[in-house]
């Protein structure tokens, strides 16, 4: 909004100001009643999964984040921070106070203890399922302050409602994800909203907010190295666009060393913040750092350009107290000695950081380097379904209209360049790379995207509203209108006779500088003043229309995806039968409640790693693996015992003291997302840790035939281009019908409907009718969802032959028919 | 050879007027910067001692560095902004404010050392 001219001529004047402090001060009612509304449409909007399905935590990861709020409440902070837990990662251990983030779960666990202390009953589950609709309302509103530092109050309001509605952001905090996203992309844009605000005031003050902020970051989400990349580039942009100022300085010095400091305190980070290796020994300078302590990179460029900046800060003070004469000799002066220190600084660390292999990456910052690589060389990391690149359908999905407003807003940005619109372009277009590599990424793009869309709408309605107001009969010839200036223009045909003072325009056209003709208006400073040109009236008005409508269909958009795409729980599935009616499928939760009603209280379950989280939650027995993966040998382990025949699995099994073991199968109702369509990625992992399992054994190819029976062999032949199948039928190898996960899947599978027809692979299995040796079936869930099964104990007596002696069995099976020494026997 | 000699000669004219540039500076702009050349130096001297003794425990001598170039960099923000010169760049604080936010500042940042010193 333009501020008000102060009131030094007459008495119009005095009344002019007076309307226009009312009109602000409503106006100031109004925006503060559209927050209120938008808090409001961005808590609702995530409620749908509340009221479709029931007030339960999705997924898999939150249910962690559940379990450790539980034992927060509980015990109480200190027992949470030295918690070391022995029910996952059996027998391992898992220490959660050193590798949790732990912003989350202290959020909502300060938020139960208050409201139940003011006596309010909510149980731990429910302030857990509603943190995140919460924490959107909030983001929306530091979002307007953010857009308000930017551009103004307008575009922070179109930004804030964006951003209560993009669907990119509802995806990982609708009512029920209770994941770290949810808190973090709060904590995201209010850091940066504070970094805005110190650069625009230089009050030291909001330096120390922003560093608390930040700290706020680092607690909840590893996506702070974002912030911590972002701003010493934006700092770096500035110093070379030649914007240099002492705002700057207040604005990144003190938050890299309060920073700095803040993110070593949070024990999951710990030096990590400083460094990546975890020895390190004494180090002298901090190019020969990297020798031995391998400094991390991203704090390599916080503290070169925290350098930079003392080096920039110099100069210009040596600039300000010297003659111009004796700057350029000290100019000189330094540049010649300066260069040479330059060039051999420079050898050297190429030199250092050449020699480490990696760089001084880490695996999954690599990743967004390079997407290759982690396929090429993780295959953990490459067997998440977020961390695969984007495709494009998603980005119209996730961000809809944004993403064709987001150009608009770039442009408007440029008019005029500020520090903090150049932060927000910088911001825009570093996490447009990063989402195209990973679509979990996607969630970081939103936030600019609604910024930068906010700032093209608001400026178009500016102008457009502006070009209306200024043709309407009975309200021409506003002085105020055509005082504004620093706002941006419109060039259009000026054809349409109007007052005089667009009369005087026309000759003024050919020079840049404008005559003033208002007598009203006060002389303003000599900086050149943007010439106001207005659209045609029907143009504008069709428009404004237009603008609205497209508004509408993002909202459609957005409620749709809302509660179509994103609010499914994922722990419960429903589909609608041929009458309408809904069907629901409970059989994860039925399955843990039988493990945690029929099992004892030490009994160890193994199952592949999806699973772990929402077995300790839920059915709280002990696992072998869970969702952190933070141990790759021990899920190829697990992935072994899977892809191996029964009695080699029943001995992996047997030596880690595992009773139960759980599968998910789909083939019976036709869930996908089962143990079997995962079961390449258990043989890659297990593969790659034991050799001895091979993928290519599981699938079939040309090479495999001679396996195969003449009927098969018939069959191929008639299909040359059979090569590297996954499959599960009658032309499966025998190595896949004879594993664990093929047997533990299908056992009695033929009994459902006579045939064995598996409704998710569409084809019939290839054994139908086997018994198992080693393992017994316990439980199966009501859809044959879920299957349990138990270790069979040990045989006491064996019959026939005597047991040999361990190391003369190793001898005999050394030779094993696929050349490689299976460890387990 | 003349070229050197002048050149000499234009680096202790650059030199000169640099300290009586400086010189010229308010007394409370030096009482800063001599702190920020005192908390400088500390950090220095604990580098120096870290060199020479090893880097065991990390988080004292990080606390401890850091905490000496927080202090100087609040200094020289706090400098910033009490300078006159600056009246027409920054948005107008007055040095009460300015020094209100350099104390919340270092409260914040001590607190934070204290915590990691171990």
């Amino acid at each position: 909004m333009a501020s008000p001219e102060s009131a030094v001529n007459g008495p119009t004047m005095t009344a002019g100001a007076a309307s226009k402090s009312l009109r602000n001060a409503f106006g100031g009612v109004i925006a503060f009643i559209i927050l209120v509304l938008i808090g409001v449409l961005a808590f609702s909007i995530r409620l749908f999964s509340v009221i479709k399905y029931e007030s339960v935590i999705h997924e898999f990861d939150p249910y962690f984040n559940y379990r450790v709020t539980q034992f927060l409440s509980k015990n109480g902070i200190y027992d949470f921070w030295n918690w070391f837990d022995d029910r996952t990662w059996y027998p391992l251990g898992r220490v959660i106070g050193g590798t949790v983030y732990p912003g989350l779960t202290l959020t909502a666990g300060t938020i139960w203890k208050v409201v139940n202390s003011l006596n309010i009953p909510l149980s731990v589950e429910t302030v857990c399922v509603f943190t995140a609709p919460i924490f959107s309302a909030f983001a929306s509103w530091a979002a307007y302050l953010l857009t308000k530092e930017v551009k103004g109050p307008g575009a922070g309001l179109t930004a804030a409602a964006l951003l209560a509605m993009v669907p990119s952001y509802i995806s990982r905090s609708v009512a029920g994800s209770y994941d770290n996203e949810a808190v973090a992309i709060f904590a995201l844009v209010f850091t940066f909203y504070l970094y805005i605000k110190t650069l625009n005031t230089g009050s030291l003050f909001y330096a120390t907010l922003n560093a608390l902020a930040y700290f706020y970051m680092v607690c909840s989400w590893g996506g702070y190295t974002f912030i911590i990349n972002l701003i010493p580039m934006h700092v770096l942009l500035c110093i070379v666009t030649g914007r240099y100022s002492s705002r700057l300085y207040i604005a990144y010095a003190p938050l890299v060393v309060l920073g700095t400091l803040l993110a070593s305190l949070v024990p999951v980070v710990g030096f990590n913040a400083v460094l990546t290796s975890e020895h390190f020994a004494s180090f002298l300078f901090l190019i020969l750092v990297d020798r031995q302590c391998h400094l991390s990179s991203s704090y390599y460029l916080l503290v070169q350009v925290f350098i930079i900046i003392h080096v920039v800060a110099l100069a210009y003070y040596i600039k300000g107290i010297l003659s111009p004469k004796m700057f350029k000799v000290a100019v000189t002066l330094v540049v010649s000695v300066g260069l040479a220190v330059c060039c051999a600084v420079i050898a050297i660390l190429i030199a250092v950081v050449a020699s480490s292999p990696t760089k001084g990456w880490s695996g999954r910052s690599l990743t967004l380097l390079d997407p290759t690589y982690a396929s090429k060389y993780i295959p953990i990391i490459a067997s998440v379904s977020e961390h695969q690149p984007p495709t494009w359908p998603s980005y119209f999905m996730d961000i809809n209209v944004l993403a064709f407003l987001v150009p608009a807003g770039i442009i408007a940005c440029f008019m005029p360049l500020t520090d903090s619109s150049s932060f927000v372009i910088l911001y825009i277009v570093t996490s447009v790379y990063f989402s195209g590599v990973m679509v979990r990424l996607m969630l970081v793009l939103a936030p600019a995207a609604c910024i930068l869309s906010g700032i093209a709408l608001s400026e178009a309605f500016n102008v457009l509203t502006r070009s209306i107001k200024f043709q309407l009969p009975g309200i021409a010839g506003n002085p105020s209108i055509a005082e504004e200036n620093g706002s941006s223009t419109v060039v259009a045909p000026n054809d349409i006779p109007k007052t005089e003072e667009a009369a005087k325009e026309k000759p003024a056209k050919k020079n840049r500088k404008k005559e003033k003709e208002n007598v009203e208006k006060k002389p303003t400073p000599s900086k050149t003043e943007k010439r106001l040109l207005v659209l045609p009236l029907e143009a504008s008005v069709i428009a404004v229309l237009l603008l609205v409508l497209l508004g509408a269909f993002y909202v459609v958009h957005c409620v749709w995806a809302a509660a179509e795409a994103y609010s499914a729980p994922s722990i419960v599935l429903t589909s609608h039968s041929n009458d309408g009616g809904l069907h629901v499928f409970d059989d994860f939760r039925e399955a843990y409640s039988w493990l945690s009603h029929n099992t004892d209280v030490d009994d160890k379950v193994a199952s592949w790693w999806d699973y772990g989280y929402q077995t300790t939650a839920m059915a709280n027995r002990t696992v072998l693996v869970d969702n952190n993966t933070w141990n790759n040998t021990h899920i190829a382990t697990v992935g072994t015992a899977m892809s191996s025949p029964e009695k080699q699995a029943w001995e992996i099994f047997h030596s880690l003291d595992v009773k139960y073991v759980l599968v998910v199968f789909g083939g019976v109702v036709g869930y996908p997302s089962d143990d079997i369509n995962k079961f390449l990625w258990m043989v890659r992992i297990g593969g790659g840790v034991f050799p001895h399992i091979k993928e290519p054994d599981y699938l079939v190819s040309f090479s495999n035939l001679r396996m195969l029976t003449s009927q098969t062999y018939l069959f191929a032949c008639l299909y040359p281009k059979r090569d590297g199948q996954y499959r599960i039928d009658a032309q499966a190898t025998p190595t896949m019908l004879n594993c664990l996960m093929y047997k533990l899947s299908y056992f009695r599978f033929v009994e459902t409907d006579g045939k064995g027809f598996d409704r998710v692979r569409r084809t019939e299995i290839g054994k139908k009718h086997f018994k198992l040796t080693h393992f017994e079936e316990v439980f199966t869930t009501h859809h044959w969802m879920v299957r349990i099964y138990k270790l069979k104990p040990q045989r006491n007596r064996i019959r026939g032959k005597t047991k040999k002696s361990k190391s003369s069995r190793s001898v005999s099976s050394k030779r094993d028919v696929r050349g490689k020494r299976n460890p387990w026997h | 050879m003349g070229r050197s000699s002048s050149t000499v000669k234009e680096t202790q004219a650059l030199f000169q007027s640099l300290r009586s540039a400086y010189a010229a500076t308010p007394n409370n702009l030096k009482i800063i910067d001599l702190y920020v050349g005192f908390a400088v130096l500390t950090a220095v001297i604990q580098v120096v001692y870290m060199a020479v003794v090893g880097s065991f425990p990390f988080n004292s001598f990080l606390s401890g560095v850091l905490s000496c170039i927080g202090t100087a960099v609040l200094a020289v923000c706090l400098r910033i902004q009490v300078n006159k010169d600056n009246k027409n760049k920054l948005q107008d604080v007055a040095p009460e404010r300015a020094f209100a936010d350099f104390i919340l500042c270092n409260l914040v940042l001590h607190l934070v050392i204290m915590n990691f010193l171990g």
